[in-house]
């Protein structure tokens, strides 16, 4: 019993890690690109869209787990998208009731999360094959990985373009969210690049970069176990 | 006994990247000087702060990637970049331009590919177009010609207009911009393409102050004097000519029959070639070694292109001058370009 509590958590320790850090969907897999470069102007956006991502992401892990046994193999992928479809279709009717700025905001990129491939990806590689207590939690952290970049990626803009933080939060979290508008500094002239979406993608190329570097730090500090080299000279010199 | 067999080719001449660097910021001189006659003592200004900024950006960056420092700054790749984007932008554009697009050049565009000889896109052009499409306001201010300023700007006044926005008796840039008639001058290709989109016919819109009987005031002479430049770095076997003919023959080719059919709404070629960036960008800009193609065919290809980009955005595009957004695009096509036309080597078939 105890035995099989560990390995429990150990799964969960593992979807946490692949989630967040080492397989996230933003930064590794780079899938959902598309809605990434596009929305993340400020955070506001960014957070709005990567919260409709993750709760979709977890709704469709859920029910594709749950109907695996029962979907033939070859029509999996339409029944995938249309529970995708589903999810996205529900939220996007809640955020127009719930949060009708926001949604006006997001536009056309609200129901275009059924395109995004980080959800599909997941279904397939993932919620198929799995339990659905493990699909959601899957779900859960691959779709909270992609909302932390999102976010980071909307504040990095935000700042550089607009010199502010948090501006509209309003339209997501309701009034008293309007003071949480932050402004660092502010300019005549902005850094239109940043707005646009070149910025999008030269600050994502440094986000990727950082990744790497911190990966690569880590590897060269981690302590390695003692080798044991055995070799035979097999020339002469 | 070593008996050594190096490839070919085994005569050649041996130039290191400073001396062709060296030469090609020589040949810019005449340029300045004739920029300097008609525009002021700005570009002065804007080429030390890209130097300074070039200095400290490249040092930066080599120190970040724990690479020699002294190594970097010896070769002059960045002098040559500083330079090209000081005497692009506007002579009184705000100091913090230049240290934004230089800084963006060398960090960004160099370093982050690599440094030199690694970089995809042309690292000044790359800089200009970052500042253009984020600052377009300052990036358009050209001043106009001296012989038409109703103010003339001196040395002191210049630096305080780079610095602070202002002369010292209270002027902007805006404000020095305008002519006897209190209209803001643009320079001759906006102001072209404006009248032109207005309906006005060519004859009309070339009636302006701004325009003589070659070209505009002051641009063309800077053009010719860039172009003289150009021929000395080909006589010196620092550029070849295909980069520089084919632009030109891209441009003004498309642009002369364009002219025929529609003479009274359409760009001269005589304009083309004399203004804006045409001249400068044939011969420095576009002839950059890294990232322009390589066998003479490719270079062919690549200058067309460019040409033929500069005449389709000066033409129907957004934005009044086109070099920067042609080298850029035509940069990208570089890698297919040179897969295309590699020569083929002696012995290896090809037609007999």
């Amino acid at each position: 019993m105890s035995n099989d509590v560990n390995v429990n958590t150990n799964t969960y320790k593992e979807l946490t890690w692949q989630g967040l850090w080492n397989n996230n969907p933003a930064l590794v897999q780079l899938l959902g690109l598309c809605p990434l470069l596009a929305v993340t102007a400020t955070v506001t956006n960014a957070l709005g869209l990567g919260l409709a991502t993750l709760l979709v992401l977890v709704g469709s892990n859920i029910t594709v787990s749950l109907v695996r046994e029962f979907v033939p193999k070859e029509i999996r992928i339409p029944v995938f998208v249309m529970v995708i479809a589903t999810f996205v279709t529900v939220i996007q009717l809640l955020m127009n009731a719930y949060v009708y700025g926001l949604y006006q905001a997001l536009g056309i990129f609200i129901p275009l999360i059924v395109t995004n491939c980080a959800i599909i990806g997941r279904a397939e590689a993932y919620a198929s094959k799995n339990p659905w207590h493990h699909a959601a939690f899957d779900g859960l952290m691959m779709g909270l990985g992609f909302t932390l970049v999102l976010v980071l990626l909307g504040g990095i803009r935000e700042v550089l373009g607009n010199g502010t933080l948090f501006d509209g939060a309003n339209l997501l979290l309701g009034e008293w969210a309007a003071d949480l508008r932050v402004e660092l500094f502010s300019v005549d002239y902005p850094l239109l690049l940043a707005i646009l979406p070149p910025g999008a993608f030269i600050v994502m190329g440094f986000i990727i970069a950082g990744k790497n570097w911190i990966d690569h730090y880590r590897a060269a500090h981690a302590e390695k176990p003692e080798k044991q080299v055995t070799r035979a000279r097999v020339t002469s010199q | 006994m070593t008996f050594k067999i190096a490839a070919s080719p085994h005569a050649h001449q041996r130039r290191t990247t400073q001396q062709v660097m060296r030469w090609v910021y020589l040949a810019l001189i005449p340029g300045v000087l004739v920029q300097t006659y008609f525009f002021g003592f700005g570009v002065y200004v804007q080429l030390a702060l890209a130097l300074l900024t070039a200095w400290v950006a490249e040092g930066l960056a080599m120190r970040l990637r724990g690479r020699p420092v002294a190594h970097a700054w010896q070769d002059h790749t960045a002098i040559v970049t500083a330079v090209l984007l000081a005497i692009s932008i506007p002579a009184l554009a705000p100091w913090w331009i230049i240290v934004m697009g230089t800084a963006f050049a060398i960090i960004v565009v160099k370093h982050v590919y690599g440094g030199v000889g690694q970089n995809l896109f042309n690292p000044a052009m790359a800089g200009y177009v970052l500042l253009l499409i984020s600052f377009p306001v300052q990036m358009t201010s050209w001043p106009i010609p001296n012989e038409l300023a109703q103010l003339q700007v001196s040395i002191s006044d210049t630096v305080s207009l780079i610095f602070s926005g202002f002369t010292q008796a209270g002027y902007n840039v805006e404000q020095l911009r305008m002519g006897a008639d209190g209209i803001t001058m643009a320079t001759p290709l906006d102001s072209l393409r404006n009248d032109l989109n207005h309906q006005l016919t060519l004859s009309e819109a070339l009636s302006k102050p701004i325009f003589d009987d070659l070209a505009g005031i002051g641009w063309a002479w800077v053009n010719i004097a860039f172009l003289l430049g150009g021929l000395v770095l080909i006589k010196q076997k620092i550029i070849s000519w295909h980069i520089p003919g084919g632009m030109l023959v891209g441009l003004l080719v498309p642009a002369a029959i364009y002219w025929l059919f529609n003479p009274d709404q359409a760009i001269t070629p005589m304009l083309h070639a004399l203004s804006g960036a045409t001249m400068l960008g044939a011969f420095f800009i576009a002839t950059d070694p890294v990232t322009a193609a390589t066998s003479n065919k490719g270079r062919w290809v690549f200058g067309l292109l460019i040409g033929f980009l500069v005449f389709v955005i000066r033409t129907w595009g957004g934005y009044p001058d086109a070099v920067a957004f042609a080298v850029l695009l035509a940069n990208m096509t570089v890698p297919v370009i040179d897969k295309y036309t590699q020569p083929i080597a002696y012995g290896h078939g090809g037609r007999s």
